[in-house]
Protein backbone atom coordinates (compact mmCIF):
# COMPACT_ATOMS: atom_id res chain seq x y z
CA UNK A 1 0.00 0.00 0.00
CA UNK A 2 1.18 3.51 -0.76
CA UNK A 3 2.02 6.16 1.94
CA UNK A 4 2.81 9.35 2.32
CA UNK A 5 5.53 10.81 4.29
CA UNK A 6 4.42 13.02 7.21
CA UNK A 7 6.15 15.43 9.09
CA UNK A 8 5.32 17.63 11.90
CA UNK A 9 7.06 20.68 13.71
CA UNK A 10 6.76 23.29 15.51
CA UNK A 11 9.82 25.63 16.23
CA UNK A 12 10.58 24.27 19.64
CA UNK A 13 10.80 20.60 18.30
CA UNK A 14 9.82 17.98 15.88
CA UNK A 15 6.60 16.40 16.71
CA UNK A 16 6.12 13.80 14.31
CA UNK A 17 7.71 12.40 11.23
CA UNK A 18 7.25 9.09 9.63
CA UNK A 19 5.08 7.51 6.86
CA UNK A 20 1.15 7.53 6.97
CA UNK A 21 -1.52 6.11 5.17
CA UNK A 22 -3.35 9.28 5.49
CA UNK A 23 -3.09 12.26 7.52
CA UNK A 24 -6.71 14.65 8.29
CA UNK A 25 -6.00 18.28 9.26
CA UNK A 26 -7.82 21.11 10.34
CA UNK A 27 -7.45 23.39 7.07
CA UNK A 28 -9.47 26.78 7.39
CA UNK A 29 -11.95 25.88 5.30
CA UNK A 30 -12.99 22.64 7.23
CA UNK A 31 -10.89 19.22 7.87
CA UNK A 32 -9.41 17.67 4.63
CA UNK A 33 -7.71 14.39 4.25
CA UNK A 34 -4.87 13.51 2.65
CA UNK A 35 -3.96 10.39 1.01
CA UNK A 36 -0.84 9.80 -1.02
CA UNK A 37 0.00 11.03 -4.36
CA UNK A 38 -2.77 14.33 -3.74
CA UNK A 39 -2.15 17.42 -5.95
CA UNK A 40 -0.10 20.07 -4.15
CA UNK A 41 -1.69 22.24 -1.75
CA UNK A 42 -1.09 25.19 0.80
CA UNK A 43 -3.51 25.72 2.99
CA UNK A 44 -3.60 28.04 6.57
CA UNK A 45 -4.36 25.35 9.67
CA UNK A 46 -7.19 26.25 12.36
CA UNK A 47 -6.31 25.16 15.59
CA UNK A 48 -7.31 21.72 15.84
CA UNK A 49 -6.87 17.84 15.53
CA UNK A 50 -4.14 16.59 13.44
CA UNK A 51 -5.18 13.16 12.80
CA UNK A 52 -2.24 10.79 11.27
CA UNK A 53 -3.55 7.45 10.12
CA UNK A 54 -0.67 5.12 10.17
CA UNK A 55 0.14 0.95 9.58
CA UNK A 56 0.12 0.93 13.31
CA UNK A 57 -2.44 3.25 14.53
CA UNK A 58 -3.95 6.64 14.59
CA UNK A 59 -1.85 9.04 16.07
CA UNK A 60 -3.47 12.31 17.23
CA UNK A 61 -1.22 15.66 17.69
CA UNK A 62 -3.35 19.07 18.92
CA UNK A 63 -2.12 22.17 16.85
CA UNK A 64 -3.06 25.76 17.79
CA UNK A 65 -3.24 26.82 14.04
CA UNK A 66 -0.21 27.00 11.71
CA UNK A 67 0.06 25.84 7.82
CA UNK A 68 0.04 22.59 5.83
CA UNK A 69 1.85 22.28 2.82
CA UNK A 70 1.13 19.11 0.59
CA UNK A 71 3.27 17.34 -2.35
CA UNK A 72 2.37 14.35 -3.74
CA UNK A 73 4.87 12.42 -1.68
CA UNK A 74 5.45 14.52 1.43
CA UNK A 75 2.85 16.31 3.91
CA UNK A 76 4.68 19.16 6.22
CA UNK A 77 2.69 20.75 8.89
CA UNK A 78 3.88 23.83 10.52
CA UNK A 79 2.31 23.46 14.13
CA UNK A 80 2.51 27.39 15.69
CA UNK A 81 3.58 27.85 18.95
CA UNK A 82 2.54 31.46 19.49
CA UNK A 83 -1.14 32.30 20.14
CA UNK A 84 -1.77 34.74 17.30
CA UNK A 85 -4.49 37.78 17.19
CA UNK A 86 -4.16 40.70 14.85
CA UNK A 87 -4.72 43.08 17.73
CA UNK A 88 -2.09 40.88 20.02
CA UNK A 89 0.79 41.55 17.64
CA UNK A 90 -0.36 45.32 17.41
CA UNK A 91 0.23 45.46 20.99
CA UNK A 92 3.38 43.60 21.01
CA UNK A 93 5.00 45.66 18.21
CA UNK A 94 3.82 48.65 19.63
CA UNK A 95 5.89 47.47 22.60
CA UNK A 96 9.06 46.83 20.80
CA UNK A 97 8.53 50.08 19.42
CA UNK A 98 8.11 52.00 22.77
CA UNK A 99 11.50 50.15 23.74
CA UNK A 100 13.31 51.35 21.17
CA UNK A 101 12.51 55.32 21.68
CA UNK A 102 13.39 54.90 25.37
CA UNK A 103 16.45 53.55 24.07
CA UNK A 104 17.21 56.01 22.47
CA UNK A 105 15.59 58.62 24.77
CA UNK A 106 17.80 57.71 28.09
CA UNK A 107 21.30 58.31 27.01
CA UNK A 108 22.16 57.06 30.63
CA UNK A 109 23.26 53.41 29.75
CA UNK A 110 26.36 51.52 31.82
CA UNK A 111 28.41 52.97 28.24
CA UNK A 112 27.64 56.51 28.63
CA UNK A 113 27.79 56.40 32.15
CA UNK A 114 31.68 55.25 31.63
CA UNK A 115 32.41 57.78 28.82
CA UNK A 116 31.44 60.87 30.89
CA UNK A 117 33.06 59.29 33.98
CA UNK A 118 36.02 59.81 31.52
CA UNK A 119 34.82 63.11 30.52
CA UNK A 120 34.90 64.52 34.19
CA UNK A 121 38.39 63.09 34.76
CA UNK A 122 39.53 65.08 32.10
CA UNK A 123 38.24 68.02 32.73
CA UNK A 124 39.12 67.83 36.38
CA UNK A 125 42.79 67.37 35.59
CA UNK A 126 42.62 70.18 33.04
CA UNK A 127 41.28 72.22 35.65
CA UNK A 128 44.29 71.23 38.51
CA UNK A 129 46.60 72.12 35.29
CA UNK A 130 45.21 75.39 34.91
CA UNK A 131 45.36 76.24 38.63
CA UNK A 132 48.75 75.01 39.16
CA UNK A 133 50.04 77.05 36.20
CA UNK A 134 48.31 80.44 37.01
CA UNK A 135 50.24 79.95 41.19
CA UNK A 136 53.43 79.30 39.18
CA UNK A 137 52.39 82.78 37.88
CA UNK A 138 51.33 84.55 40.63
CA UNK A 139 54.42 83.06 42.25
CA UNK A 140 56.92 84.31 39.70
CA UNK B 1 59.91 44.45 46.12
CA UNK B 2 56.69 44.10 47.89
CA UNK B 3 56.93 42.68 51.12
CA UNK B 4 55.67 39.23 51.99
CA UNK B 5 52.65 40.47 53.54
CA UNK B 6 51.13 42.33 50.38
CA UNK B 7 52.27 39.17 47.73
CA UNK B 8 49.84 37.21 50.29
CA UNK B 9 46.72 39.33 49.52
CA UNK B 10 47.48 39.74 46.36
CA UNK B 11 47.80 35.80 45.40
CA UNK B 12 44.64 35.28 47.85
CA UNK B 13 42.45 37.99 45.39
CA UNK B 14 43.89 36.19 42.09
CA UNK B 15 42.73 33.16 43.79
CA UNK B 16 39.43 34.45 44.39
CA UNK B 17 38.91 35.70 41.06
CA UNK B 18 40.14 32.48 39.44
CA UNK B 19 37.20 30.59 41.96
CA UNK B 20 34.51 32.89 39.62
CA UNK B 21 35.46 32.22 36.61
CA UNK B 22 36.36 28.45 36.99
CA UNK B 23 32.53 28.49 38.29
CA UNK B 24 31.35 30.59 35.54
CA UNK B 25 33.42 28.21 33.35
CA UNK B 26 30.86 25.43 34.54
CA UNK B 27 27.92 27.25 34.61
CA UNK B 28 28.39 28.13 31.10
CA UNK B 29 29.40 24.68 29.88
CA UNK B 30 26.54 23.21 31.45
CA UNK B 31 24.44 25.82 29.76
CA UNK B 32 25.83 25.37 26.43
CA UNK B 33 24.51 21.87 25.68
CA UNK B 34 21.15 23.15 26.71
CA UNK B 35 21.43 25.70 24.46
CA UNK B 36 22.56 23.59 21.98
CA UNK B 37 19.94 21.13 22.01
CA UNK B 38 17.19 23.83 21.57
CA UNK B 39 19.45 24.77 18.90
CA UNK B 40 18.64 21.47 17.81
CA UNK B 41 15.45 21.12 18.22
CA UNK B 42 14.43 24.35 16.09
CA UNK B 43 16.38 23.10 13.32
CA UNK B 44 14.14 21.02 11.61
CA UNK B 45 11.07 23.68 11.27
CA UNK B 46 13.62 26.03 9.94
CA UNK B 47 14.59 23.29 7.55
CA UNK B 48 11.59 22.28 6.41
CA UNK B 49 9.62 25.76 5.64
CA UNK B 50 12.86 26.44 3.81
CA UNK B 51 12.19 23.53 1.54
CA UNK B 52 8.34 24.65 1.24
CA UNK B 53 9.93 28.29 -0.16
CA UNK B 54 12.11 26.68 -2.63
CA UNK B 55 9.14 24.65 -3.59
CA UNK B 56 6.74 28.16 -3.75
CA UNK B 57 9.37 29.67 -5.91
CA UNK B 58 8.75 26.54 -9.08
CA UNK B 59 4.72 27.18 -8.61
CA UNK B 60 3.28 29.08 -11.43
CA UNK B 61 1.36 30.89 -9.04
CA UNK B 62 -0.61 34.05 -10.62
CA UNK B 63 0.01 35.63 -7.12
CA UNK B 64 3.28 37.09 -6.53
CA UNK B 65 4.26 37.83 -2.93
CA UNK B 66 5.90 41.32 -2.12
CA UNK B 67 8.75 39.37 0.12
CA UNK B 68 9.24 37.53 -3.03
CA UNK B 69 9.82 40.26 -5.30
CA UNK B 70 12.90 41.83 -6.07
CA UNK B 71 13.05 45.86 -5.72
CA UNK B 72 15.17 48.17 -8.24
CA UNK B 73 16.08 50.99 -6.28
CA UNK B 74 17.15 50.26 -2.33
CA UNK B 75 16.88 53.60 -0.48
CA UNK B 76 16.99 51.74 2.64
CA UNK B 77 17.74 48.60 4.75
CA UNK B 78 16.56 46.78 8.08
CA UNK B 79 18.82 44.90 9.80
CA UNK B 80 17.98 42.51 12.92
CA UNK B 81 20.73 42.56 14.79
CA UNK B 82 21.14 39.75 17.70
CA UNK B 83 23.59 40.13 20.61
CA UNK B 84 23.40 38.82 24.02
CA UNK B 85 21.85 40.02 27.09
CA UNK B 86 25.19 39.64 29.44
CA UNK B 87 28.68 40.50 28.66
CA UNK B 88 32.00 38.44 29.65
CA UNK B 89 31.68 35.88 26.58
CA UNK B 90 35.12 36.97 24.71
CA UNK B 91 34.97 39.17 21.53
CA UNK B 92 31.53 37.20 20.53
CA UNK B 93 29.65 40.65 20.28
CA UNK B 94 31.93 43.26 19.39
CA UNK B 95 33.47 41.12 16.46
CA UNK B 96 29.14 40.66 15.38
CA UNK B 97 28.98 44.67 15.95
CA UNK B 98 32.50 45.80 14.25
CA UNK B 99 30.92 43.46 11.29
CA UNK B 100 27.50 45.39 11.19
CA UNK B 101 29.48 49.03 11.45
CA UNK B 102 31.76 48.08 8.45
CA UNK B 103 28.37 47.06 6.49
CA UNK B 104 26.90 50.27 7.64
CA UNK B 105 29.17 52.31 6.46
CA UNK B 106 29.54 50.12 3.20
CA UNK B 107 26.17 50.96 2.67
CA UNK B 108 25.93 54.51 3.34
CA UNK B 109 28.87 54.71 1.00
CA UNK B 110 26.28 53.96 -1.47
CA UNK B 111 24.05 56.17 0.18
CA UNK B 112 21.62 53.39 1.32
CA UNK B 113 20.52 54.07 4.77
CA UNK B 114 19.99 51.64 7.76
CA UNK B 115 17.51 51.21 10.39
CA UNK B 116 18.30 48.79 13.33
CA UNK B 117 16.50 46.28 15.11
CA UNK B 118 18.58 45.42 18.47
CA UNK B 119 17.49 41.93 20.47
CA UNK B 120 19.97 42.03 23.90
CA UNK B 121 21.12 44.39 25.78
CA UNK B 122 24.42 44.78 24.61
CA UNK B 123 23.56 45.36 20.75
CA UNK B 124 20.98 47.94 22.05
CA UNK B 125 23.67 49.74 24.67
CA UNK B 126 26.27 49.49 21.87
CA UNK B 127 24.33 50.98 18.58
CA UNK B 128 22.33 53.54 20.60
CA UNK B 129 25.29 55.64 20.59
CA UNK B 130 26.14 55.36 16.71
CA UNK B 131 23.45 57.27 15.29
CA UNK B 132 21.31 54.63 13.39
CA UNK B 133 17.83 54.42 14.05
CA UNK B 134 17.21 51.99 15.95
CA UNK B 135 13.34 51.11 15.68
CA UNK B 136 12.33 48.21 17.48
CA UNK B 137 14.28 46.81 20.86
CA UNK B 138 14.31 43.07 22.74
CA UNK B 139 15.56 42.50 25.49
CA UNK B 140 16.17 40.20 28.55
CA UNK B 141 14.68 37.16 26.98
CA UNK B 142 16.86 34.63 28.92
CA UNK B 143 18.61 31.41 28.16
CA UNK B 144 14.89 29.87 26.81
CA UNK B 145 13.63 32.71 24.61
CA UNK B 146 10.12 32.05 23.37
CA UNK B 147 8.26 32.39 19.89
CA UNK B 148 5.96 34.71 21.50
CA UNK B 149 8.35 37.01 22.51
CA UNK B 150 10.02 37.41 18.91
CA UNK B 151 6.43 38.16 17.27
CA UNK B 152 6.33 42.10 18.03
CA UNK B 153 9.57 43.01 17.41
CA UNK B 154 9.60 41.20 13.91
CA UNK B 155 6.55 42.62 12.80
CA UNK B 156 7.56 46.26 13.51
CA UNK B 157 10.13 45.35 10.35
CA UNK B 158 7.71 43.69 8.58
CA UNK B 159 5.33 46.67 9.05
CA UNK B 160 8.29 48.70 7.51
CA UNK B 161 8.97 46.88 5.09
CA UNK B 162 4.96 46.47 3.93
CA UNK B 163 4.81 50.65 3.93
CA UNK B 164 7.56 51.30 1.96
CA UNK B 165 10.26 52.08 4.14
CA UNK B 166 12.93 49.96 3.55
CA UNK B 167 13.74 47.88 0.59
CA UNK B 168 15.54 45.00 2.32
CA UNK B 169 15.79 42.94 5.57
CA UNK B 170 18.72 41.33 7.09
CA UNK B 171 19.23 39.34 10.23
CA UNK B 172 22.42 39.66 11.98
CA UNK B 173 24.00 37.42 14.34
CA UNK B 174 26.63 34.66 15.23
CA UNK B 175 26.57 31.01 14.02
CA UNK B 176 27.61 28.21 15.51
CA UNK B 177 30.01 26.22 13.58
CA UNK B 178 31.21 24.64 16.69
CA UNK B 179 32.72 25.53 20.19
CA UNK B 180 35.79 26.77 19.29
CA UNK B 181 34.36 28.95 16.35
CA UNK B 182 31.60 31.60 16.14
CA UNK B 183 31.06 33.08 12.85
CA UNK B 184 29.55 36.48 12.34
CA UNK B 185 27.04 35.79 9.41
CA UNK B 186 24.30 38.55 7.17
CA UNK B 187 20.77 36.46 6.23
CA UNK B 188 19.18 38.39 3.68
CA UNK B 189 15.63 37.86 4.82
CA UNK B 190 13.32 40.11 2.04
CA UNK B 191 13.12 39.83 -0.80
CA UNK B 192 14.10 35.86 -0.42
CA UNK B 193 16.59 33.83 -1.98
CA UNK B 194 15.29 30.18 -2.33
CA UNK B 195 17.66 27.25 -2.61
CA UNK B 196 16.97 25.47 -6.17
CA UNK B 197 15.42 21.84 -6.27
CA UNK B 198 15.36 19.42 -8.91
CA UNK B 199 12.13 17.82 -10.48
CA UNK B 200 9.98 20.57 -9.94
CA UNK B 201 10.57 22.79 -13.39
CA UNK B 202 7.24 21.48 -14.69
CA UNK B 203 3.89 23.56 -14.83
CA UNK B 204 2.26 23.52 -11.65
CA UNK B 205 1.00 25.40 -8.63
CA UNK B 206 -0.55 24.88 -5.48
CA UNK B 207 -4.07 24.64 -4.14
CA UNK B 208 -4.27 27.86 -1.95
CA UNK B 209 -7.26 27.80 0.98
CA UNK B 210 -8.18 30.21 1.73
CA UNK B 211 -6.86 31.81 -0.96
CA UNK B 212 -3.45 32.56 -2.32
CA UNK B 213 -2.97 35.81 -0.50
CA UNK B 214 -3.19 34.82 2.86
CA UNK B 215 -2.06 30.96 2.68
CA UNK B 216 1.45 32.53 1.42
CA UNK B 217 1.89 35.71 3.96
CA UNK B 218 0.50 33.50 6.20
CA UNK B 219 3.71 30.96 5.03
CA UNK B 220 6.16 33.64 4.14
CA UNK B 221 5.59 35.72 7.53
CA UNK B 222 6.20 32.24 9.46
CA UNK B 223 9.33 31.38 7.63
CA UNK B 224 11.20 35.24 8.45
CA UNK B 225 10.07 34.34 12.05
CA UNK B 226 11.45 31.07 11.83
CA UNK B 227 14.57 32.13 10.57
CA UNK B 228 14.87 34.54 13.47
CA UNK B 229 14.09 32.60 16.01
CA UNK B 230 16.50 29.90 14.84
CA UNK B 231 19.60 33.10 14.55
CA UNK B 232 18.31 33.62 18.29
CA UNK B 233 18.84 30.43 19.68
CA UNK B 234 21.88 29.74 17.52
CA UNK B 235 23.55 32.93 19.18
CA UNK B 236 22.86 31.78 22.57
CA UNK B 237 24.81 28.40 21.84
CA UNK B 238 27.44 30.79 20.67
CA UNK B 239 27.29 33.03 23.73
CA UNK B 240 27.62 29.67 26.12
CA UNK B 241 30.36 28.33 24.60
CA UNK B 242 32.12 32.10 23.99
CA UNK B 243 31.77 32.67 27.79
CA UNK B 244 32.94 29.28 28.12
CA UNK B 245 36.21 29.83 26.76
CA UNK B 246 36.57 32.99 27.93
CA UNK B 247 35.76 32.12 31.31
CA UNK B 248 38.67 29.16 30.78
CA UNK B 249 41.44 31.10 29.34
CA UNK B 250 40.98 33.83 32.83
CA UNK B 251 41.21 31.05 35.16
CA UNK B 252 44.52 29.38 33.25
CA UNK B 253 45.72 33.10 33.47
CA UNK B 254 44.81 33.47 36.97
CA UNK B 255 46.54 30.31 37.51
CA UNK B 256 49.94 31.38 36.14
CA UNK B 257 49.86 35.02 37.95
CA UNK B 258 49.01 33.08 41.46
CA UNK B 259 52.73 30.29 40.38
CA UNK B 260 54.44 33.51 39.27
CA UNK B 261 53.47 35.56 42.49
CA UNK B 262 54.15 32.17 44.63
CA UNK B 263 57.98 32.50 43.65
CA UNK B 264 58.01 35.86 43.91
CA UNK B 265 56.88 35.40 47.63
CA UNK B 266 59.19 32.65 48.21
CA UNK B 267 62.37 34.81 47.36
CA UNK B 268 61.41 37.52 49.44
CA UNK B 269 60.60 35.33 52.18
CA UNK B 270 64.24 33.82 51.58
CA UNK B 271 66.25 37.09 51.35
CA UNK B 272 64.58 38.12 54.27
CA UNK B 273 65.96 34.74 56.51
CA UNK B 274 69.10 35.28 55.03
CA UNK B 275 69.42 38.81 55.82
CA UNK B 276 68.14 37.98 59.38
CA UNK B 277 70.78 35.20 59.95
CA UNK B 278 73.49 37.70 58.15
CA UNK B 279 72.48 40.11 61.30
CA UNK B 280 72.52 37.45 64.12
CA UNK B 281 76.15 36.39 62.43
CA UNK B 282 77.12 39.81 61.93
CA UNK B 283 75.67 40.67 66.13
CA UNK B 284 77.45 37.34 67.20
CA UNK B 285 81.33 38.47 66.00
CA UNK B 286 80.80 41.58 66.94
CA UNK B 287 80.01 40.49 70.87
Amino acid sequence: MATIHVDIVSTEESLYSGEAKCVFAPASRGEIGVYPRHTALLSTLKPGEVRVETEQGEESIYVSGGIIEVQPEVVTIFSDTAIRAHDLDEARALEAKQRAEEAMANATGDQEIGATQAALAEAMAQLQMISKMRGKKIKG
Amino acid sequence: MASGKEIRTQISSIKNTQKITSAMEMVAASKMKKAQDRMMASRPYSEKIARVISHLTYAHSEFKHSYMQDVEKTERVGMIVISSDRGLCGGLNTNLFRKVLKEVSDLKAQGVEVELCTIGKKATSFFKNSGLKIVSVLTDLGDTPHFNDLLGTIKVMLDSYDEGNIQKLFVVHNVFVNTMTQKPTFNQLIPMKAEEVDGLDHHWDYIYEPDAEDALSALLVRYIEALIYQGLVENIACEQSSRMIAMKSATDNAGEMVKELELVYNKARQAAITQEISEIVGGAAAV
